[in-house]
């Protein structure tokens, strides 16, 4: 991961619209007051939905709305990668390519995205329209290799299957539903199970720890005697 | 009290005391980059490992709560292992440039690397650089050097008052930045120097011009503010290097200014290094002899009571004696040490001390401030201020124009008659005051310096009454100083006796032709273009405003170059420390009173300081003891009468330069540039 930089061009200025207004509101009266610098997340993430990234002066603004010192905003906002701190496409697109991604084929990820988009990772397309990022673990392992398109997961990407979404997003299509892209359920195995076959019905079978433990002793006295025997 | 051992040694702790503290007290030393006793705890830079009997991993020490029982080894394989890891990881992405950083010599990481340092890198890929951050004027910076200790943010906000330094990003790209990179706004920015375990934060002025052990250490006092800050000046050859802060809890703890830190540049300009004398209307470098001969004819030809002195901001005690004495055998009254003409009560010291003392101001929980910006004016005292405002139930109320204090603050309004309404308790204030434990009613400068600050004084005394703010074992009334010399002047008399005029009636003589002669004692504050036709000597170290005006200058020696005694604005008596010799030939201030006596045959009674200060001591027996804060007997001070419904003139306007040494410092110059007149006043010159 690089060091991430302000963008250098920041607007002049920054409101929250009637909505996030609201809901900024209701966040704020979630603490207790004096606490309202809690709510500095939640509002740098309505900021981020607002205008699609976090820029100097939203966070000049949340300062003051939570009456706290805008160091301390900036310092939230550039801890956390998911705060965008320069301007994203309007289809912002993470590819995972951390390891279990990477081995489940994240490159074609990439290449797919790249070939369809024809930015870089890290580039926004000239019309503003998609933005690519490469982003590290996105949690979902056990379904790699895994896009995020705002919000969504779509996970069991390979090249084909995201050159669609992209597609779809191109035309402005209804996205196929996020999840898994092969049908898999949730995060079950993708053929037969494999463990966790019992009949989760039945009762726990009782052990017995205190063989276990005596087992465990005595392969432990047997290893320090053997340690201690003088060697042939 | 929970119980524990620590190294084999039993140690009982009171509760919520962490391993390290408890150590502490036993003397068993632990390392540490992040934390700092006056600072939150962070338990970030894991040096402070230690071995705890029954847990898994070693626990960092300075963060873990003591617990009963419990059984450390600070000096344990495990607890010894644990460093040298730590160590090596914090020297990975530290640049190793000690022979040309500046905190070579006195640098924690140096020193504890030399403890726990590994003699070789395992680290074979690129080192971490970061840029380097504008930190303002005083401040240099080199961020590839820092450990992210995370004191200095801790400090800027905790004590200064000022949250403009934060820690952006994370991990391995976590940088220390000030917001947007301006200059970090605070009188006590020059701490974060002091607080910086490496070579991040190094100082500005100081940068590359000594190395600590070249350096000669003389403890001694402040007298940039009336705080009278324990210092330690550190000079090479003749001249001083730098400034630092010793440690004295009950007065500036361990802080220091930036003025009283990084003035000290101008003792080399603008310096009197021998004695003048006006003729034909320029100054002529002349001996001391044709000096002292040049005083002698004029005072012949004049009557005492056409002779006056005034005595400035930064003179020791022992100087305004010899002075005092001085005029006194020439059979003149009129003498003043407050040249700002402030309403003090000379024969009363409880009208002119820090009655609640500095340390005092943590049992308070109502301050009124009159008239006073502490931040500008004490920016230590300030900060105590605002120590006692973090820890909750404190409310401050400001009669005077908001000077963005660095605490809560209600402001009661700017003009001085709210003064008036809050004395006769029609103000919700007054019962904010009564209502209090220990009230605290702080009259600054701009208060008492005005045409009705007689009247100001009684206010405030008569609210003091009717408030409950003196009792037994508090008096919560308190004058805030800015003159360091101010308090040791009152105690040793140096005011006006019988009939003698004070700096108003001084200055209105002068212009008007009723007094021949004025002895400045290093007074730069006063109107000189009033002092008319009359004859000045002038006395002191630097070509002020004193010294421009003056028909006879005598070079004397700053606070640096003389043996002195000064009294701080809560009437605590301290000594100070020649640190270097006075420039050419000017001497130390009471030796040149005393050889002046002698020419005009009224000779002082005292050939050395020791008989000087037994005098001073027979004056005022305070003098007889240093370092003592005597409480002052309550009397009544002050005269009854109209205050005028003006604002307040606070009188530190510009906190950078206030008295002839910050005047003559460029450092000084370059932060009244960047604080105060900010960039719009800035030309293409500039660059």
């Amino acid at each position: 991961m690089s060091a991430r930089v302000m963008a250098e061009n920041q607007p002049a200025s920054f409101a929250f619209n009637a909505e996030m207004q609201e809901r900024a509101k209701k966040i704020v009266a979630k603490y207790p007051a004096g606490r309202q610098a809690s709510a500095v997340i939640p509002l740098l993430d309505l900021a981020q939905r607002q205008e699609g990234w976090v820029s100097r002066p939203a966070m000049e603004r949340i300062a003051v709305m939570l009456e706290m010192a805008p160091i301390r905003v900036m310092e939230v906002a550039t801890v956390y990668t998911m705060f965008k701190l320069a301007p994203v496409g309007r289809n912002h697109i993470q590819v995972c390519t951390s390891l279990s991604c990477w081995l489940r084929g994240s490159n074609d990820v990439v290449k797919s995205c790249k070939d369809k988009l024809g930015i870089g990772l890290g580039e926004v397309t000239p019309d503003n329209a998609f933005s690519l990022e490469e982003v590290e673990c996105a949690g979902a392992c056990v379904n790699a290799p895994v896009i995020a398109v705002g919000d969504d997961y779509y996970e069991d990407v390979d090249y084909a299957s995201t050159g669609k979404i992209i597609d779809a997003l191109k035309r402005g299509e209804k996205l196929p539903p996020h999840g898994s892209m092969t049908g898999r359920d949730n995060a079950a195995p993708a053929g037969e199970k494999t463990s966790l076959t019992d009949d989760p019905t039945k009762p726990i079978p009782k052990q017995d720890f205190a063989a276990a433990k005596a087992a465990f002793e005595k392969a432990k006295a047997e290893a320090a005697a053997k340690a201690a025997a003088p060697k042939a | 009290m929970p119980k524990l051992t620590i190294d084999g040694i039993q140690v009982e702790v009171p509760p919520n005391t962490t391993i390290l503290q408890a150590a502490e007290r036993i003397g068993v030393e632990i390392p540490r980059f992040c934390y700092h006793d006056r600072l939150s705890i962070a338990g970030n830079c894991r040096m402070c490992l230690v071995d705890v009997e029954k847990s898994p991993k070693p626990v960092a020490s300075c963060a873990m709560p003591v617990n009963e029982g419990m059984v450390v080894h600070t000096k344990s394989e495990r607890a010894n292992k644990a460093r040298n890891g730590v160590m090596e990881f914090l020297l990975i992405n530290h640049p190793l440039d000690c022979p040309i950083c500046d905190q070579g010599g006195e640098c924690d990481l140096q020193d504890q690397a030399m403890a726990y340092g590994f003699d070789r890198g395992r680290f074979h890929e690129n080192k971490r650089a970061v840029k380097d951050k504008y930190m303002g004027p005083l401040v240099a910076t080199c961020m590839t050097r820092c450990i992210h200790c995370t004191r200095c943010v801790r400090f800027a906000t905790e004590v200064a008052g000022v949250p403009e330094l934060g820690a952006l990003g994370r991990g391995e790209d976590m940088e220390i930045t000030t917001y947007l990179e301006g200059a970090l706004t605070s009188e006590l920015s020059g701490n974060v120097v002091d607080l910086c375990p490496v070579g991040a934060l190094t100082s500005k002025p100081y940068a590359f011009h000594a190395r600590p052990w070249e350096l000669r250490k003389t403890e001694t006092i402040d007298v940039m503010d009336a705080v009278g800050t324990n210092i330690r000046v550190d000079a090479r050859g003749r001249e001083v290097m730098r400034v630092l802060p010793r440690i004295n809890e009950d007065v500036n703890e361990e802080w220091l200014a930036d003025k009283s830190r990084h003035a000290c540049d101008g003792l080399g300009y603008q310096r009197l290094d021998r004695p003048y004398v006006r003729r034909n209307g320029k100054l002529t470098a002349v001996s001391w002899e044709d000096a002292f001969d040049a005083i002698a004819v004029r005072l012949r030809a004049s009557a005492g009571n056409r002779m006056a002195a005034i005595a400035g901001d930064l003179a020791d005690v022992e100087s305004m004696a010899a002075l005092k004495d001085l005029m006194a055998a020439l059979g003149s009254h009129n003498i003043d040490c407050r040249q700002d003409g402030a309403a003090l009560d000379p024969k009363v010291r409880a009208s002119y001390i820090f009655n609640a003392t500095i340390a005092g101001i943590e049992q308070a929980d109502a301050i009124l401030l009159v008239g006073t910006d502490p931040r500008r004016e004490a920016p230590v005292l300030n900060a105590r201020i605002r120590k006692r405002f973090k820890k909750g139930g404190l409310s401050v109320g400001v009669i005077g124009a908001d000077t963005k204090l660095t605490y809560k603050t209600e402001n009661l309004g700017a003009s001085a008659d709210v003064l008036a309404r809050i004395a006769d308790g029609s103000h919700p204030f007054a019962q904010v005051l009564k209502n209090a434990k220990n009230p605290m009613i702080v009259v600054g400068m701009a208060a008492l310096s005005r045409a009705d600050g007689n009247a100001i004084l009684a206010a405030a005394r008569q609210l003091a009454d009717t408030c409950g703010a003196v009792k037994d074992g508090w008096n919560g009334f308190n004058v805030l100083h800015t003159a360091a010399a101010r308090v040791g002047g009152l105690d040793i008399g140096f005011a006006p006796g019988e009939g003698g005029k004070d700096t108003r009636g001084i200055l209105e003589a002068a212009g008007k032709g009723e007094i021949d002669v004025v002895f400045l004692l290093g007074a730069d504050e006063i109107d000189t273009a009033r002092l008319g036709k009359a004859f000045v000597i002038y006395q002191g170290h630097h070509g002020d405003r004193g010294a421009h005006r003056a028909d006879v200058i005598l070079p004397g020696a700053a606070y640096t170059e003389k043996d002195g005694t000064y009294v701080n604005t809560e009437g605590r008596v301290q000594e100070a420390y020649r640190a270097v010799f006075p420039p050419g030939e000017a001497r130390e201030d009471w030796t040149i009173l005393r050889a002046l006596s002698a020419v005009l045959a009224k000779t002082l009674p005292y050939d050395n300081i020791k008989q000087l200060r037994a005098r001073m001591a027979k004056a005022n027996p305070v003098f007889a003891g240093y370092d003592k804060v005597h409480p002052a007997e309550w009397k009544s001070f002050g005269a009854a009468g109209a205050i005028a419904a003006t604002p307040f003139d606070y009188p530190v306007k510009n906190y950078y330069m206030t008295d002839p040494i910050s005047r003559a410092s460029r450092t000084m110059a370059q932060c009244t540039e960047e604080f105060v007149l900010g960039s719009k006043q800035k030309t293409g010159t500039h660059g």
